[in-house]
């Protein structure tokens, strides 16, 4: 007992419990219990996290403040200049133009395929999950194999594409092979790919809104549409947010078509960041100048992350 | 003024679903005013009859009208009523004024009407203050509030609610009751409400319609279906705890109705009209039973018997009674409290009266002035 305590009447000795200063050990004990478990559970990913992303940004980071080595002259600390070099290039120009216009039609695109999608993948529809199965088939493929398979339809003269709008009595388009036409087509083949995942993703949001909500907007006169727009869509927000984050991270991270349909040409006009960063890296051994690439990434990827919890999730409504 | 033409008018209507439920040749006349209560066990086809009436379901065959108007094909928002669901169905990410005035912005109300509708139809529900909080900030009760709010904002003649109250506890419960019936009454609205409670139903109700298996086994006022059940379905589900059904040929024969053989019949007697004796000998008759257990619920004890060649019985004594269970009782009743039914089709046996209630007064008569039940314990 502590020497404070016979001044006070002490419930816990009047009803025969056991001691303040025991009972206080036991829960303090269990505490700390719980917190060791937590670090136990998260021990495991954080040591792959920092294995594997941490410490490889970090090194990124420190590597791309450096010059390039050679044999003859060793690498030397320069600052900033590999990024100085990056925006005085004017490949950077055209690359991170091109992968602006590439994230921005396949993200919404493939958001309102994907939509369009479940919606009607939901509905009350005869083979219902053949439907389902049918648009999630693009998923399931490799990347590599999807390609391949378009790199067959833009064949000019032969390809499917070229077949059907020969059929109009077009002429035959080199779809790949001219920069006009080049990023275009490997957009088409991305919302291609990637609608059928975000599909799945809205399929089981729309699953959680019970029918009950369809049913009192349709008797409080609301139509389809209304319903649509005043309630599922706010309804399926949350869903929209995250598909739309993991739209955003595909696109600068799904190159693997590039390497199959275009290798980044014509001239560059298809050419992602990812791939110029790998041409630097792996094809032309200037990995500072690919570090520097790869940490602005970074950053930019950070600065949209923050600006979308802080703005969009204030509007979205959570069950 | 001549007689009025009934304001929902479901004319032998069906609608079978594959699994067998749903409801069969069904004919409901519905007057303007009216709380009608649709009221039955679960798979009776009772909530399939309100959202026919709200036009979520088609009917297979027949007709429906509201106020005159044939609205068999029309859809539910053109036909001029509101629905109270049991899930309440709001909007979780509109707040409680969105959510009420979602039906009036929908149909382009004019502003200054909405905002008027709603500050009337806050006041009414007594959610003032309420406004600005979304659904998942509400407790319960409130959340049942706004889905009446909602319901009642448009100022639709006609309002259907579907086990509106089977989300609240019991104490809410029975407040929310009577405000819904004074709601109703105030507004002069016509409200169909379907429950599986049958406490709900006799509270609320100006007509009861017990349905089963898709068809209606009794309609009328709560009185009738009490005193009167013509069925014996009817009989077992209407009150609480609910008549005691046995079959005829457990009891003696000087209390069986005339001229039916006891093989064909049913007897259903009510727990406040069982009288329960210790004493054999102060009885002129009575059938013999053992006290499996008793309840005591403060005004009244329910004691509840065996008796061979049954299910049991239920007594519902005044007070507070002492009785040890494996007590042998003895079990009378004044010969009009006894109700008869056919065994094979259920029905009532109207005529059915038997030589000790000879001198009884009229059935009626005695319910209405006071229970029959004296506890001689």
């Amino acid at each position: 007992m502590p020497a404070s305590a016979p001044f006070f009447f002490n419930a816990f000795q009047f009803f025969g419990l056991q001691d303040v200063p025991t009972m206080n050990e036991m829960a303090q004990l269990q505490k700390r219990r719980l917190a060791l478990y937590g670090w136990m559970l998260a021990a495991p990913a954080l040591a792959l996290m920092s294995l594997f992303a941490f410490y490889p940004a970090i090194a990124t980071l420190w590597h791309s403040l450096f010059s390039r080595g050679t044999s003859r002259r060793p690498s030397v600390f320069a600052g900033l200049d590999n990024y100085g070099d990056l925006f005085a290039d004017p490949t950077f120009w055209t690359v991170a133009s091109n992968n602006l216009i590439y994230a921005g039609i396949t993200i919404p695109v493939s958001i309102f395929f994907a939509l369009a999608m479940a919606l009607w993948a939901n509905a009350h529809i005869p083979a219902r999950s053949f439907v389902r199965s049918a648009y999630f088939t693009p998923t399931i493929l490799p990347m590599i194999a999807a390609a391949n398979l378009w790199l067959f339809f833009y064949t000019p003269d032969l390809g499917v594409i070229d077949q059907i709008t020969g059929f109009f009595g077009a002429e035959p388009t080199n779809w790949l092979g001219q920069p006009e036409t080049a990023l275009a087509s490997i957009i088409i083949v991305t919302i291609w790919k990637e609608s059928g995942f975000f599909m799945i993703f809205y399929l089981a949001a729309l699953q959680t809104i019970p029918p009950d909500l369809r049913e009192a907007a349709h008797i409080e006169g609301a139509g389809r549409w209304t319903y649509t727009r005043r309630i599922l869509l706010p309804l399926l927000m949350p869903t929209t947010i995250f598909v739309f984050v993991n739209a955003m991270i595909n696109s600068v991270k799904l190159i693997d078509h590039l390497f199959i349909l275009t290798k980044g040409g014509p001239n560059n006009a298809s050419k992602l960041i990812l791939y110029w960063i790998w041409e630097m890296a792996f094809a032309y051994f200037d990995s500072p100048h690919a570090a520097a690439m790869t940490i602005l990434v970074l950053l930019t990827l950070g600065i949209v992350a923050v600006i979308q919890f802080r703005l969009v999730e204030k509007r979205t409504h959570y069950r | 003024m001549t007689a009025q033409s009934p304001f929902i008018e479901i004319h032998s209507v069906s609608r079978v679903f594959n699994g067998g439920n749903g409801v069969h040749d069904l004919s409901i006349d519905i007057p303007r005013g009216s709380f009608v209560v649709l009221l039955g066990p679960s798979g009776c086809g009772k909530s399939t009859t309100l959202r026919l009436i709200a036009g979520l379901e088609t009917a297979d065959q027949g007709t429906i009208r509201i106020d005159g108007k044939d609205v068999t094909n029309t859809p539910p928002s053109k036909r001029g009523l509101s629905m109270v669901f049991q899930s309440y169905a709001l909007f979780p990410h509109l707040s409680v004024a969105e959510n009420i005035i979602f039906g009036l912005k929908v149909r382009k109300t004019d502003k200054s009407e909405i905002k008027t509708r709603l500050a009337e139809a806050l006041s009414v529900t007594g959610l003032d203050g309420c406004e600005d909080r979304k659904p998942s900030e509400l407790s319960g009760g409130q959340r049942q509030r706004v889905a009446l709010a909602r319901a009642i904002v448009a100022g639709h003649p006609l309002c259907l609610m579907d086990e509106p109250l089977s989300n609240l506890d019991a104490k809410l419960r029975h407040a929310v009751r009577k405000d819904i019936r004074d709601l109703q009454q105030r507004l002069g609205i016509t409200v169909v409400y379907v429950t599986h409670d049958q406490t709900e139903a006799m509270s609320m109700a100006d007509i009861v319609i017990l349905m089963k298996d898709g068809r209606i086994e009794q309609a009328g006022d709560p009185a009738e279906l009490y005193l009167q059940p013509a069925t014996a379905f009817a009989a077992g589900f209407v009150g609480s705890p609910p008549m005691a059904l046995l079959p005829a040929t457990a009891l003696p024969n000087d209390v069986l109705p005339n001229g039916i053989p006891p093989k064909g019949l049913t007897f259903g007697i009510r727990p406040e009209d069982l009288k329960l004796s210790t004493d054999p000998a102060s009885e002129a008759w009575g059938i013999a039973a053992t006290v499996t257990g008793s309840e005591f619920l403060g005004a009244e004890t329910f004691v509840y018997v065996s008796i061979a060649g049954t299910d049991g019985a239920t007594a519902r004594l005044p007070g507070r009674v002492h009785i040890s269970p494996g007590t042998e009782v003895s079990l009378s009743w004044a010969g009009v409290a006894a109700h008869w039914f056919d065994r094979e089709t259920g029905l009532r046996h109207a005529q059915a009266t038997t030589d000790i209630a000879a001198n009884a007064p009229s059935q009626t008569t005695e319910f209405q002035t006071s229970p029959s039940t004296v506890s001689t314990l």
